[in-house]
Formats: C-alpha cells, structure tokens, sequence
C-alpha cells in the first residue's frame, strides 16, 4: 500500500449493511455487502478495484462517491470526513468527485444537447461556465476526441463509445480531484473500448486527477492500473502494485481469477509481431526500388 | 455420437449466405455473401464487434430470422439444404441435430416450469412415444452430464433457483439431452463471471470431446475463440473480412481490420496491445 501520508482518498474499515424484508414470518434479513474495506488512493494514481459480481467493489464505489450511506467505517477526501459530509460541504465534494457510469445511454439524459449534458455540473455547482457554454462545451469535446460541431446533438446521435467520451467530457468538465469509474469501458466494443482506456489514461497525464476504476476484466485492469485492489465476498483480499498483483499474486482467489482470464498464447503474440515487421520490411524494400 | 456417413464432406457448409432487412431505404444486408465450412467435429469461431452480422449469421443457420428478414445463398448441413427445407422438416432437425445455446439462459427458460420439466418436455417434443417417466430420467441424466450436483433433486427448481453459471448449464443440458451433431454458441458466456465463463468453457470442450459433435462459437471476444476454436472467421459489417486456421489468424493475420483487432484485445500479461492503436484514427462513425 502507498504511504498514508500522500493519500487523497482514505477508506477505513468501511461496512455496508443491505437489509431485505423476511418472508412470511416478517423477519428481517441482513446481507453485508461491503466488509470492512479499506483502501487508499493517492493523487494522480489509478487504483483498481476487480472482483467478480457480487463481491461488493461497485456498492464500494457508491459509498465512496456518497451515493449511497455507509453503515460503518470512515471515508476522508482531501482531509474531509465524507462520510459526515452535508449541505455546502456536501455540494463541494461533489464537484471534486465525478462519476463515469458502465452504460453511456441510461446515464445521459436523452433530451438534453451535449452542450446541456456537459455543463450541468457547472450549473449545479453555481459556478460560471468559462468562455460561455458553446465555447467551454466544444473544447472539451475536442480533448476528449470528439467533433466540437456536435454540440448541439443528442446522445441518441451518438455511438456507443462517443456517448462514453461525452460521459467523460461530463466528468472533466469540473475539473474534478478524482474520477469513479464504474465499469466504465465494460460495455464498449474491444476497438472502441482501447481508444476509451487510452483516453483515460491521456487524460490523467495531463489533468492529474485520480482514479478508483471498478471493473472485472483483469486484461483491461492491467493497462490502466497503478494499483490494484481484489474484492471477493465483500472483502478486500489483496492489495498490491500492479505488476505485483499480476505476476506475483499472494492470495488464492487473485491466483483462481487470474488463471481463469482466457488468453490469447503470447508465443502466437510474438510470431505476429516478427511476421509483422517481416511484412513492413519487405513492404519497404519494395518501394524503395 | 455423430451419425457421421460421408466423412469427406463438412458437416456444414455454407454458400454465399446473405441475409437482408428490409428498411425505408429498401433492403440492407447485415450478411453479405458468407462462405465457410465446419468440418466434423471441428470447432469453429465467427468473431466481430457490434453489428458485424455474426449473430445473424447463427439465426440463419438455425431458420430464426426475425420477420421480413430474407435469406438466401446455401446452407447445407450434413449433406441437407437447409435454405430449401419446409418448415416441418426445418423443426425435425432445429433443437434435434442442430441446438443453439444463448447470452442470456434466464430468458431461453420459463419462469413458471421446474427445469426438469422444461428438459423433459423438450425432449418429448423432439422423441415421439417417450413417456413423461423416461423424460424425467433423460433430465436428470443430462444435468449429471452438465455435472450439476445433486440433479435428482435439482431437476424440481425454478431457473430462478439457479445461478447464471448454473442456468447455462440447464441450458446446456437441455441441448445435450438431443445429443446434437452441431451446437451453436452465441456469446454463451459473455453475461457471467470470469471463473464461471472457464467452467462452462471446459464443459463445452469435454462435450465435444465426449460426443464428436461440431462447435460454432460466436463471440466478440478474442481470447476466447483463440483458446477454444481451431478455424475462425473474422466478420464486420456483415462482410467476411478473412478466415484460417485459428494460428493463421493469430499469428499472420492479412486484413488490415484483424491487426487492429487484435492489438486492441487488453493483454494479461503485457500493455503492447493497447498502445499501439493510440496512433490508430477513429474506428468510430456518426449514428
């Protein structure tokens, strides 16, 4: 784990209790879906949280963003207690932390332009839009790829990994200290889902912002991940660097999840790129006849 | 066991396989001019993303296409063309020879049946005269196949009893108890958990293993078929961008479509994928 002191975000023993009214007998039922989690995200690092459905990483997410409340633990952001958070100080936090959602459509709304959609944190934030809203909404739709022109379309107009982008162009717009990714490039097809994670990762270089990113796609985990946290049953059971996470797991489900990611045979990786270079020689020579 | 006659010929192959839809602006076909061929006991994978046709491609095979699609080309299975057949011959070898497992087995099983039942009754409308009793013995054998625990006793539970992973094997020990000579799999494991989606994987390999019979995987993931299909067919925007041998594929691809593709699939074990097509322009067109 990073040293404490630097942490951005600092999760203690962090409990979600879920309770389900019982059957006939009217006995209450108690599910814990988040057992005394804790984690530290430091500032302008990536840190995972992957775990399979069920093992409480995204009900995590949602305590952390102050979706949802904790039923225990403590939370500090940037030396708050966002947990104790409300009113203004509430309202501040969020626009410190951005939410990135898994499906673009149901997490923009329909009937709202780009323009609308982008700035509405702003609005929320009672904060003026600098520029004007055409001119802010069309730079930051240039820096995360998409056409400024289009400012004035709707999600509907939009595929599946641009809507994704005008998620992130939302995030940004407030400049925000970290992004909540919650499978954020789950849904996406894998051409598209590189130019997202790409994007993302641009994005940090150059904002700095922080990132928790909830996912269980190991494969996507390991190209975006400065730090990786495993979840399983509600509990954290492994926290690591990255590289030591994947090549040196020590926990006995990280290895079970780990072996059971398909794979493409790095051999095959390895004669394509050598077949490659082969095609782009030859493809040389020929025009340099 | 395969009633393998004819060993020379592929148990399907499929000719010039276009499937269209009608829209405002006339026709569009989502499937143009599909060739390929699975061999007996081969393992086929159709990959693409979104809107690439593969799926259709299965509906096809199976005489499931949505109203007003048309279909045309030759689909001949196991010597039999499919695209000339009557629709009672079709439901002969549709479930029975040919059997199809689905993304999503919550909504290929009914809400209100025990999946004994749904297993028994299947079976009984594919063989004429069996009785409820042997049926019912056919269910609970075929979930053993499946390895679920305890079948005898599973085989009185809803779907909704079950879990994902656990409802794609009811689905798989439906299909299983017709012992098909060819299983489609469309997508069979992209809804469910990474460890599930490697049982089920190693429960299809040990079917096909076990009984001979030939594999059509349909998935976008890569991984996937380079780890279960020995020839695949690469499709996008219902064209055929290239097929081979699964190595051929992965190893020495042609079209410069399946290189993108393939450096885009997030690596386990590496970031050279990704960080190529940083330099790639947008695959990405207007809706």
């Amino acid at each position: 784990m990073s040293d404490g002191s630097e942490a951005l975000l600092r999760v203690r023993n962090l409990v979600k209790d879920f309770t389900s009214p019982g059957g006939v007998f009217g006995r209450t039922r108690r599910f814990r879906a988040v057992d005394d989690v804790s984690l530290d995200v430091a500032t302008g690092e990536t840190l995972a949280l992957v775990g399979e459905s069920g093992s409480g990483k995204s009900t995590t997410a949602r305590m952390i963003a102050r979706l949802i409340d904790p039923t225990g633990g403590t939370i500090e952001f940037a030396g708050r207690e966002v947990h104790e958070l409300t009113g203004k100080a509430l309202h501040a936090f969020r626009g410190e932390v951005q939410v990135v959602f898994q499906d673009p459509y149901s997490s923009l709304n329909p009937k709202h332009t780009v323009e609308r959609i982008v700035t509405a944190p702003l609005v929320y934030q009672k904060r003026k839009v600098p520029g004007g809203a055409r001119a802010f909404t069309g730079a930051l739709m240039e820096r995360v790829g998409l056409n400024p022109d289009h400012s004035a379309r709707f999600p509907a107009q939009f595929s599946g990994g641009q809507a994704q982008r005008i998620g992130i162009a939302r995030a940004l717009a407030v400049a925000p200290k970290m992004i909540i990714a919650d499978e954020a490039v789950s849904a996406l097809d894998v051409s598209v889902q590189a130019q997202v994670i790409n994007l993302l990762r641009r994005l940090q270089e150059e904002e700095g912002f922080s990132c928790l990113f909830i996912a269980h796609d190991l494969a996507v985990v390991r190209q975006i991940a400065t730090r990786v946290a495993v979840m399983n049953g509600g509990r954290i059971v492994e926290t690591g660097e990255r590289d030591q996470v994947f090549d040196s797991p020590r926990d006995d489900y990280t290895r079970k999840l780990l072996a059971a990611v398909p794979r493409i045979r790095p051999e095959w990786d390895a004669e394509r790129r050598r077949n490659e270079q082969a095609r782009k020689d030859r493809e040389r020579k020929e025009a340099g006849r | 066991m395969s009633t393998a006659t004819d060993t020379a010929a592929p148990l399907l192959r499929v000719r010039g396989l276009t499937v269209g839809f009608p829209t405002a602006a006339g026709t569009t076909d989502v499937v143009k001019s599909l060739d390929f061929d699975l061999e007996r006991g081969g393992a086929l994978g159709i990959v693409g993303e979104s809107g690439s046709g593969k799926s259709m491609t299965s509906l096809a095979i199976m005489g499931l296409l949505p109203k007003g699609a048309t279909r045309s080309g030759s689909i001949e299975f196991d010597g039999t063309e499919l695209t000339t057949l009557r629709e009672r011959a079709m439901r002969a070898v549709r479930g029975d020879r040919i059997a199809m497992i689905f993304q999503d087995p919550l909504s290929s099983l009914n809400p209100y049946y025990t999946v004994g039942t749904q297993i028994a009754e299947a079976y009984r409308s594919h063989r004429k005269g069996v009785t409820r009793r042997q049926a019912r013995t056919v269910a609970i054998e075929a979930m053993e196949r499946v390895h679920i625990h305890d079948a005898a006793r599973r085989v009185h539970h809803y779907p909704h009893q079950f879990s994902g992973g656990m409802r794609q094997r009811v689905m798989i020990a439906m299909m299983l108890s017709m012992e098909p000579e060819l299983i489609i799999a469309d997508e069979p494991t992209t809804a469910l958990d990474v460890t599930v989606q490697a049982q089920i994987l190693d429960l299809l390999a040990e079917i096909r293993a076990d009984t001979g019979a030939g594999l059509i995987l349909i998935t976008h993931d890569l991984a996937v078929v380079s780890e279960v299909t020995d020839h695949i067919v690469v499709m996008r925007e219902g064209d055929l961008v290239e097929q081979g041998s699964a190595e051929r594929i992965f190893t020495d691809p042609q079209e410069e479509y399946t290189r993108m593709l393939l450096d885009a699939v997030p690596r386990i074990d590496d970031e050279i994928g990704l960080l190529r097509t940083t330099a790639a322009p947008s695959a990405e067109e207007d809706r």
